[in-house]
């Protein structure tokens, strides 16, 4: 416990991470505390970075899938949908009306069980392990689901460049429906029981406010965005899949309680009413989807698709809204090869990482746990840079990096 | 000679009904939380592999305060056994101290554990330390104020003057005989307070913030290993019988073998059954119920919720107990 003596007053500072109890994947947080309450906090990311992008500019697409949805567990379609937008963008690759249907389907079963998984885990770090069991209890039919229509319970491995690889058969979809059901009720239950809670509502209104300012000009995206009204959607905004032809709109907290505050309460409400919101985009889906082709799925067509690949050069983004936000993914290829010369990948939680500073002001200790929590953090998908020189590690600060980047200019332009 | 095997009989069968209890706490709290659970030797297996692990003294920790509170607790909580009343028993040391003797008893584990905090060296345990010492100032006033209006109200109520807080008059007179429609009201609600109080004395959430797992990941016993962290878990399973003991001995020490009429070996055997029934009970209620059913509250909110609605509660009882004692004798 380092003291530190400002000039009027004195505070400690703890490290929390990069492991504790409180965090589910190693990111380091160093807070300066005056008694219980938090004065500052210092985030210190890159002890879970993999080199995931640079394995995938190694590889063609077609085994980059692979790797793209590995990039996290939770959201793995997301990754596999954004990336495969990406190279379908780059490339010219006409995707069929039915497997943008069934993209969406899978999306949205991920974001429900994503959303559930998330309540539990906020549910622990309040202290109520109750909760936490109940919720996973009840996750578990959306993962059965999900093994049912792609035969795996994380990690689908369903979405394909150019379109998706199984099907959804006329049998599968009154199980979907029937869990969709399951679902519909059980929400009554799951909004009584983290919204009109005695202790959560204590533990969790006003603590980790973000406000409207906040996070506008820290660019937040998804629930954490949304719980502080900002109505910021990749699938309202920028439509895609066949979201266009689905009723979807921006969910803000103010649909449940009359004003906005930005608060962990404010992120509760927003995910669960998705829950519902993903409820309804199913049932619309299933009730539109066309009849016809699926994609490429025998070995002749992935090898033809290669071929394209080879062929064709361009460059191509991938949006997509993910369970926590907006997600991202850049990739480039050059004429006469396959092998992808830029991949990139933002990710939701690397644009929310900069809403624990505000939210983090004049926090309690206790509330330490939830308020990493609320933004829902991934940070295996998010970590990018870590410098290791000769056993030695450096960060680079803003400035060292802007002089850096006008240095490159400077040698590009000879 | 009675004393000492005596002393031997509460520590051992203490300890053993502690860790018995805290099996099925275990086993229940899982049931509810829809789990399997543990088995219920699980906390005596616990308590076998700790002992056998390395005993870690960080290298900032001053060794002989960090080595000792673990004692000094176990040893804390094992002397309020003796001064209470158990099954058919009258309590053990009776006649050598009363029920403020054991208040002060209570509150030294959880010096003793803030001081082990303090000691061991590390940011969370201080910080578990700072919340531990807050947490017994909390509850402290409540607890004081629900015994002192018993007290009174059973010395006014006895002819003679007996001596008020000896816990053996206590457990021989229940005190629901002896009041009217007010102090009836009155004692409910310190009843009430106790089965509060009882939680937050035993660190359970939703007051469990000393030792707050996913903030400061076990907050005072952070750094407590092998036969140190033993000796905690110990002194933590005593005490949950000992704060249960306090209440049946204040508010229901009724005997069953004395209402049927049984007297002797068989009377004593009901008498003790039906003694581990009703601390089932209270430990059913004040720590499983409770930390199943709510998140843990922040230190703020904990202060708050002693001081001002709890405390408020316990004085009521108390005026509404004296104001019994004054109008209805």
């Amino acid at each position: 416990m380092a003291k530190v003596t400002d000039e009027q007053r004195t505070y400690y500072t703890i490290p929390i991470g990069p492991t504790h109890p409180s965090l589910k994947e190693p990111l380091q947080f160093s807070f300066d505390l005056e008694g219980e309450r938090v004065v500052d906090v210092e985030i210190k990311p890159g002890w879970n970075h993999r080199g995931v992008e640079v394995l995938g500019m190694k590889r063609n697409p077609l085994q980059t899938l692979y790797l793209a949805e590995r990039i996290c567990g939770i959201c793995s379609v997301s990754h596999l949908i954004a990336f495969s937008r990406a190279v379908e963008n780059a490339l010219g690759i006409p995707v069929p009306p039915r497997a943008e249907y069934i993209r969406v389907i899978i999306a949205e079963l991920e974001r429900i069980h994503s959303h559930i998984l998330w309540a539990g885990v906020a549910a622990h770090e309040l202290g109520f392990d109750t909760l936490l069991h109940l919720t996973w209890r009840v996750r578990e039919q959306v993962m059965d689901i999900l093994e049912l229509l792609t035969g795996n319970r994380v990690n689908y491995a369903l979405v394909t460049i150019g379109g998706v690889r199984r099907d959804i058969t006329r049998e599968q979809e009154p199980l979907v429906r029937q869990a969709l059901r399951y679902y519909k009720d059980l929400l009554e239950m799951l909004v009584d029981a983290f919204l009109h809670d005695p202790t959560i509502e204590l533990r969790t209104r006003d603590v980790g406010v973000l406000s409207y300012k906040d996070a506008l000009e820290l660019m937040a995206v998804g629930p954490t965005a949304r719980a502080s009204g900002v109505k910021k959607d990749i699938r309202v905004d920028q439509p895609y899949l066949a979201y266009p032809a689905l009723e979807v709109s921006p969910i803000t907290p103010d649909l449940f309680r009359p004003e906005i505050h930005g608060d962990v309460y404010d992120k509760i409400i927003v995910r669960l009413l998705e829950v519902e919101q993903s409820i309804g985009l199913i049932e619309q889906a299933l009730k539109k989807m066309p009849e016809g082709e699926i994609g490429h799925a025998s070995k002749e067509e992935m090898t033809e698709l290669l071929v394209q690949i080879k062929e064709r050069e361009g460059e191509g983004i991938g949006r997509h809204e993910a369970p926590r936000g907006e997600l991202f993914h850049y990739i480039r290829f050059q004429a006469d090869s396959e092998i992808p010369i830029l991949w990139k990948v933002k990710c939701p939680t690397y644009s929310n990482l900069m809403s624990y500073r505000p939210m983090f002001q004049g926090a309690q200790i206790a509330d330490i746990p939830i308020i990493i929590a609320c933004i829902d953090p991934c940070i295996a998908c998010m970590d990018r840079v870590i410098i290791r020189r000769e056993g030695r590690e450096e960060v680079w600060t803003a400035e060292q990096l802007l002089a850096k980047s006008w240095e490159k200019t400077r040698r590009l332009k000879g | 000679m009675e004393l000492f095997w005596g002393s031997v009989v509460i520590l051992f069968g203490g300890v053993i009904l502690g860790l018995i209890y805290q099996g099925v706490d275990r086993k229940l709290a899982a049931r509810m939380q829809a789990r399997i659970g543990p088995p219920l030797v699980q906390p005596f297996r616990d308590i076998k592999k700790l002992l056998v692990k390395e005993n870690i003294v960080p290298e900032n920790a001053i060794p002989w305060i960090y080595n000792g509170a673990p004692f000094l607790a176990l040893a804390a909580v094992v002397t309020v056994l003796f001064y209470l009343p158990l099954g058919d028993q009258r309590p053990l040391f009776s006649g050598y101290g009363d029920l403020i003797l054991v208040l002060y008893l209570l509150a030294l584990p959880a010096v003793a554990l803030a001081i082990g905090g303090f000691a061991s060296g590390s940011p969370y345990a201080v910080i578990g330390a700072q919340r531990e010492i807050v947490m017994m100032m909390s509850y402290e006033l409540p607890l004081a104020a629900a015994i002192v209006a018993l007290a009174w109200r059973l010395d006014r109520a006895l002819p003679g003057g007996i001596a008020a807080f000896s816990l053996k008059e206590i457990a021989a007179n229940p005190i629901w005989a002896y009041l009217g429609p007010l102090g009836f009201i009155g004692a409910i609600l310190l009843v009430g307070v106790l089965l509060l109080v009882m939680p937050a004395e035993l660190s359970k959430i939703p007051f469990d913030i000393a030792e707050a797992e996913t903030e400061l990941a076990g907050g005072v016993t952070v750094e407590y290993s092998g036969r140190n962290l033993a000796l905690l878990r110990l002194a933590d399973a005593v005490k949950t019988v000992v704060m249960g003991a306090l209440i049946l001995a204040l508010f229901f020490p009724y005997r069953l073998g004395g209402i049927l009429g049984l007297a002797g070996p068989a009377g004593g055997a009901v008498d003790t059954i039906f003694f581990l029934i009703k601390l089932f009970l209270v430990i059913l209620i004040a720590v499983t119920i409770i930390r199943v059913a709510a998140a843990r509250l922040k230190v703020s909110q904990v202060a708050y919720s002693f001081w001002v609605p709890l405390t408020g509660v316990a004085l009521a009882g108390l005026v509404l107990i004296v104001l019994d004692g004054l109008f209805f004798m």
